[in-house]
């Protein structure tokens, strides 16, 4: 049996002279959770959309559960999308009925543990924690074998998150895959794997400590982190404020010093963050892109 | 200010003093609130918090929907009143306050915008118009000077936002989740506005749901169903965490589950009394599950305040209120 959920080989797709997909290799297999990383307009949108069967490549190959995605293949794909994809005219039920109806004959299990209580309510009264239980459940009710995820617990507090993931965990450990779109890495954090967009193209791939690799950025510990922070921006240095130090992630250590002036401070090397890191990366992509 | 609130905030003066934490100027005035409740008919949306917001230093308040973070800082905003309690503004003229949603107007243009705000808050044009370039410039609006706000991505519409809050330089910023839904381009920007705005001696009040944003932030206050379960420096809160919390390789048992939550593949579980379950299980199943203690990093650090909060609503008998609790987030 081919453990491979969904394929994508070199996959690109242009808009007219705008190429926004640009030949991404992309896998994900059974029981695995694969985070694609990528600011506004790395094409990570597209992606998903082309992944499901929404929009057409120019050239390359997409793969779901071993065939190009079809309506057949649609059945077994769960989808959450960012603005959660409820209506808001109708109650918990009705939505969960419609979209039983929509799946048509399969098994079906809405798992509404603790929202019981809100199931007659017109949806977009609820608070939005509520609305995104109902979303994930309405998600996850037809039992897909892939899911795709659009930034799934974004505005939750920590232990609500964990909840969330847990039953996103629960569907990879039965054996489904997921794919998760994210600009935040608390949410990264939670993938098995992840794939680094930017531009449209794939610049990075691995776990977070792959990705992050060796990349190293400066620190700089002021007795006066505000005069630091002045003086290094009177040079043009990006510097950013963590707590009372600031980290300097594109700019060499050795350039640092100098620009300080006489602002007293400790200088040294640490490893990057996976943010700092993805940032780097997406400034490079950037740069790529205009040329 | 009633008598007591001036008694309050000098005594508050002279401990920051004393304690000395090297972030404040001697006699530098705090801005915030005091065992501050709300009421909303019979919704208590807040439950005696506390905020301390520091002149040159960013405070972060964190929590999920309906934690009560907006509603805080309407409160200090001056847009709502505490129904008991003590704010402490520098007066309406003197605070900044970015909505949520920016209030900035989408069919004037970035320019028009800007020349709007500095009017309205009695900034000659002049005096604004070298910082506004400045910044614009460093946030990377400076092309977008004559579009209309309407035509901006969420991050430009924020960067904005906090442009036209800083213009009349105010003592108190309060900044209502300014990174939501903005990608981590437009969100470096941001930040850099925020740190730009501490290091000019503003006090900084700023809303989030993402902790590793609130890890960046001077000190920490967590929100959960309107009351405090977490306040200090990120590394007082991880410092606070009573107990152990060590990491599970395989799903927890029954009795566990309550003090389990889940990260990546692994999980955590929270020991209240410090005795993690250890090699002297029982069962080899038992012995293969528990792995030693782990040092808790500020994420874990509030899932157990949260946790820890949500067992004691439970133990004072209120079930049916907690259930509704656990219903809304």
């Amino acid at each position: 049996m081919n453990d491979m959920l969904a394929e994508c080989t070199e996959v690109t797709r242009r808009f007219g002279q705008f190429t926004a997909v640009d030949r991404v290799s992309l896998r994900v297999a059974r029981g695995e959770v694969v985070g694609l990383l990528g600011a506004n307009g790395a094409g990570k949108t597209t992606l998903i959309r082309i992944m499901l069967g929404l929009l057409g490549v120019s050239s390359g190959e997409v793969r779901l559960f071993g065939a190009p995605p079809s309506r057949e293949s649609r059945r077994h794909v769960g989808y959450l999308p960012q603005g959660l994809g409820l209506y808001g005219d109708l109650t918990v039920t009705e939505n969960l009925a419609f979209a039983r109806a929509a799946f048509g004959n399969q098994p079906w299990h809405a798992d509404l543990g603790g929202l019981q209580e809100f199931a007659g309510e017109v949806v977009s009264r609820l608070p939005l924690g509520v609305q995104r239980r109902a979303a994930f459940a309405e998600a996850l009710a037809h039992q897909p074998g892939l899911l795709f995820l659009d930034e799934p617990t974004s505005g939750v507090d920590p232990l609500a998150r964990a909840r969330l993931w847990e039953t996103i965990q629960q569907a990879t450990d039965g054996g489904a895959g997921a794919l998760v779109t994210t600009h935040y890495m608390e949410e990264a954090e939670e993938c098995d794997r992840l794939v680094v967009m930017a531009n449209g193209r794939v610049t990075a791939e691995g776990t977070a400590s792959q990705i992050v690799g060796d990349a190293r950025v400066t620190v700089v510990q002021a007795d006066s982190w505000a005069e630091a922070f002045g003086a290094l921006e009177a040079a043009g240095i990006p510097v950013a404020l963590v707590g009372r130090t600031l980290r300097v992630p594109e700019t060499a250590t050795a350039k640092v010093a100098p620009a300080l002036g006489g602002v007293p401070a400790r200088i040294f090397e640490t490893r990057a963050t996976l943010e700092e890191r993805f940032f780097q990366l997406t400034r490079q992509g950037q740069e790529r892109a205009a040329g | 200010m009633t008598a007591a609130g001036r008694a309050h905030s000098a005594a508050r003066e002279t401990a920051a003093r004393e304690t000395d934490d090297g972030g404040q100027e001697p006699g530098a005035e705090e801005w915030g609130t005091n065992m501050l409740s709300v009421r909303y008919g019979a919704v208590l949306a807040l439950d005696r918090v506390t905020l301390r917001a520091v002149p040159g230093e960013i405070t972060a308040v964190v929590g999920g929907d309906g934690a009560g973070r907006t509603t805080l800082l309407r409160c200090v905003s001056g847009l709502v009143g505490a129904s008991e309690g003590e704010i402490r503004t520098p007066g309406l003229r003197q605070i900044g306050y970015l909505q949520a949603d920016t209030g900035m107007y989408p069919d004037l243009s970035v320019e028009e915008n800007l020349a709007f705000r500095a009017t309205a808050f009695g900034v000659e044009p002049a005096a604004a118009g070298q910082r506004v370039n400045d910044l614009l410039e460093r946030t990377g609006l400076a092309a977008w000077r004559q579009r209309l706000v309407r035509q901006l991505s969420g991050g430009m519409r924020k960067k904005l936002g906090v442009i036209a809050v800083l213009l009349h330089h105010p003592k108190l910023l309060l900044f209502d989740e300014p990174t939501t839904g903005v990608d981590p381009v437009s969100r470096a920007d941001l930040w850099w506005l925020i740190a730009h705005a501490a290091a000019e001696g503003a006090a900084i009040v700023m809303s989030t749901s993402y902790l590793d944003e609130a890890e960046r932030a001077t000190s920490v206050l967590v929100l959960d169903a309107g009351r405090e379960v977490a306040a200090g420096t990120p590394d007082e809160i991880v410092a606070a965490v009573p107990g152990a919390i060590c990491v599970l390789n395989a799903r927890p048992r029954q009795d566990q589950q309550k003090m389990a939550w889940r990260r990546g593949r692994q999980w955590r579980l929270w020991c209240p009394d410090g005795n993690c379950p250890a090699a002297d299980a029982d069962t080899p199943a038992e012995r293969g599950q528990a792995q030693a203690r782990i040092q808790p990093d500020l994420q874990d650090a509030v899932t157990v305040a949260v946790l820890a909060r949500e067992l004691d609503t439970a133990r004072d008998g209120q079930l049916s209120n907690a259930t509704a609790k656990g219903g809304v987030r």
